[in-house]
């Protein structure tokens, strides 16, 4: 049982602000991401919930325990590193039983502890060998052995699968999931990789030059991002954005990009909530991912003419550039839905899909169609 | 790498392995020289052309560990014959072993300086590492202010030739009575060794993740218990390498002892040579004393010969 609860975290480098007023609170046997660009403030994070960086203000607690001021020796949570770090001159054995002979246990125990671990790992065969030994993966395996052998309070990982190439890194996420399931426990897990973050994560923390940007499930950083940072940083392919103007025309709502001939059209409620959110002509930009840009072969009621440019073949679907006025929107089809780039279609957005910012703060006005 | 070499390839590959023989002989015949000398017989030691060939003697350290005085006439048969075979062979070369009254043999100062120079040299070295060690680990893994004027002010005590300082050092080591004691030495090479300790040692340690302390940090070690579990066993490469370097500066330094020690806490390399001038110089005896004096270094050196190559390669590949 361990709850993790940060309280008005302050962190400086120097002059550089790296951590500004964090506040979370993690929940007994969480599985919490921390995601964000390099430089984002979540490594630091974690680092100093280990208490391998202090901070200059606020409180980390530990089941309601203050502990910013206690060492990282005592603090009893387990650290996975990127670069693995297992210690070269152990073997695997050794490198497993490291944290259990910090605690002292006499030599039965250890040995008990270690090769259960190992068989949840399933690297038994390989206790006898030297870290070098390895491959990445496996090296992988035994830095989560290390951190689970002990029972710790919590686990924190610091990009653990980042070094490991594609494939593996699929892998491992895998295992790691079933890991958490089996294991539960409290799990903070820094990633700079979006789709790690949303195939593991119960909770994602976004984070963006040390600001806290939202906090929320996969489903709903995905479905409801807080501003144009979340919006653009998760989904692959990016989240089309583009500036428009709106106005109403005959009980609808019309959207145009800046630039195009002709508006998209909207549900008429679109006007009303968005002067009541307080958005204004100029300072409006629409965001809609590619899945909710619709693509018509032919002309259909609704249906704005686009011409297809660029066409990329992604085998299970294609993503399409569409040219909007000025602006490309990216929209996906199924396999070969457009034979050929150059070719005109008709294109659609899905209201249910569409986003609607404040380009100056990038904040959403969080209207739902 | 090719698999077929060209003839020019080739040929300069023989120049190549010419050269490295040439130069290897080169660095090896003072060795031979010493090595042959310490086992000739005395008449053979100064021939020129000097002698290659010739039936190996232990005379010479025979006479190098006794003191001996000459003999003004043939030794008495019953004295000869009631003799070790050892002593017959100082007998031989005109000489008689020196004993106490009560018979026994007198011993020459030689084993006591080789010990001297043993004492002084491990001793130093232990300290000089062992401190330079905890140094560099300090200024590795600490941000501290003035850190690149304090590693600077460190070396710099390495930028003037150390004869320099050793009149004023002389004094000062009369004015506190640490002239002529094995102390005295030990601080000095200590001090002398310490700088180059702590700069290698500081590019070893750099080199070792501080992810591995920070791993054993949280899984319940404090930091000092992680750098004897971790750093060190890390930095056995680092610290052989520099232990040798230190052992043989130490073990070497032949001006400061001279200056600083006469009897008592007198190492090797000034005793050795003041022998040439005692009587007729007997230089197969200088060679055996030398010959001696140069085992240590070539037994450190062979042990730790693993170490030191991945010590002077270390850093040079990326993990």
């Amino acid at each position: 049982m361990t709850q993790i609860e940060l309280r008005g975290i302050e962190k400086h480098f120097g002059a550089v602000q790296v951590i500004k007023n964090l506040n979370l609170a993690i929940a007994d046997n969480e599985f919490i991401v921390l995601l964000g660009q390099s430089g984002c403030g979540k490594t630091t994070t974690l680092r100093a919930i280990a208490g391998l960086e202090t901070i200059d203000e606020g409180d980390i607690l530990i089941d309601g325990r203050p502990v910013q001021h206690i060492k990282a020796s005592h603090r009893d949570i387990a650290f996975v590193f990127q670069s693995f770090s297992l210690y070269p001159h152990m073997t695997v054995f050794e490198n497993i039983a490291f944290p259990l002979r910090a605690m002292r246990g006499n030599r039965t125990d250890i040995e008990r502890e270690v090769q259960a671990v190992a068989k949840t790992l399933q690297i038994t065969h390989l206790l006898a060998k030297r870290p070098s030994a390895l491959s990445g993966g496996d090296m992988q395996r035994v830095a989560i052995g290390r951190a689970l052998v002990r029972r710790p309070k919590a686990m924190l990982m610091d990009e653990p699968i980042g070094a490991l190439d594609a494939k593996l890194r699929e892998e491992m996420r895998a295992e790691i999931k079933r890991l958490h399931i089996k294991q539960g426990s409290t799990t903070i897990y820094v990633t700079h990789d979006q789709v790690e973050a949303m195939s593991l994560a119960d909770r994602i923390v976004v984070m963006h030059e040390g600001v806290l940007q939202q906090v929320g499930t996969p489903h709903e950083v995905y479905a409801r991002p807080a501003n144009m940072f979340v919006a653009q940083f998760v989904g692959s392919p990016v989240m089309n954005m583009t500036e428009v103007t709106v106005s109403e025309d005959a009980g609808h709502a019309r959207v145009l990009v800046r630039g195009a001939p002709t508006a998209f059209d909207f549900p008429s409620s679109l006007t009303a909530e968005l002067t009541a959110a307080g958005a204004e002509n100029g300072n409006l930009t629409l965001g809609v991912r590619p899945e909710g840009v619709l693509v018509s072969r032919e002309a259909r009621e609704g249906f704005v003419p686009v011409e297809a440019h660029i066409i990329e073949p992604l085998g299970s679907h294609d993503i399409i550039d569409l040219q909007v006025g000025a602006q490309m929107l990216r929209a996906r089809t199924k396999s070969g839905f457009v034979p050929r780039p150059g070719e005109a279609v008709w294109a659609r957005i899905n209201p249910a899909q569409a986003h609607f910012f404040d380009s100056s703060t990038g904040t959403s006005f969080g209207i739902r169609l | 790498m090719a698999a077929v070499q060209t003839r020019s390839e080739r040929a300069l590959n023989r120049v190549a392995i010419a050269a490295v023989l040439v130069i290897t002989l080169l660095f090896l015949a003072p060795i031979y020289w010493i090595t042959s000398t310490a086992f000739k017989p005395r008449n053979l030691a100064t021939t020129i052309p000097p002698t290659v060939i010739f039936e190996p003697e232990i005379s010479p350290f025979v006479k190098l560990f006794t003191k001996r005085s000459q003999l003004r006439a043939a030794p008495e048969p019953e004295d000869y014959a009631a003799a070790p075979w050892w002593e017959r062979l100082v007998f031989d070369g005109g000489e008689k072993v020196v004993r106490s009254g009560r018979g026994d043999v007198q011993l020459s100062g030689y084993p006591n300086r080789f010990m001297n120079s043993l004492i002084v040299a491990i001793t130093s070295t232990v300290l000089a590492v062992s401190m330079g060690t905890f140094t560099a680990y300090g200024f590795s893994r600490f941000k501290m202010k003035g850190e690149a004027d304090l590693l600077f002010f460190i070396l710099s005590t390495r930028m003037l030739p150390p004869v320099v300082v050793a009149i004023p050092m002389f004094l000062m080591y009369r004015a506190v009575g640490l002239n002529d004691t094995h102390w005295g030495l030990i601080i000095l090479y200590t001090a002398f060794n310490l700088s180059f300790s702590v700069w290698l040692m500081k590019g070893f340690i750099d080199e070792i993740p501080k992810e591995y302390e920070e791993a054993a940090l949280v899984d319940g070690y404090t930091r000092l218990e992680a750098f004897f579990k971790i750093v060190l066993p890390e930095a056995a490469t680092g610290i052989a390498a520099t232990a040798v370097f230190c052992f043989i500066t130490a073990w070497n330094e032949y001006a400061f002892a001279l200056i600083m020690t006469n009897r008592r806490a007198q190492t090797a390399p000034p005793f050795i040579p003041s022998q040439v001038g005692s009587g007729l110089p007997d230089w197969t005896v200088i060679a055996a004393g030398t010959f001696l004096f140069l085992l240590p270094v070539a037994i450190f050196t062979f042990l730790l010969r693993n170490h030191l190559l991945r010590g002077m390669s270390f850093g040079a590949i990326r993990k």
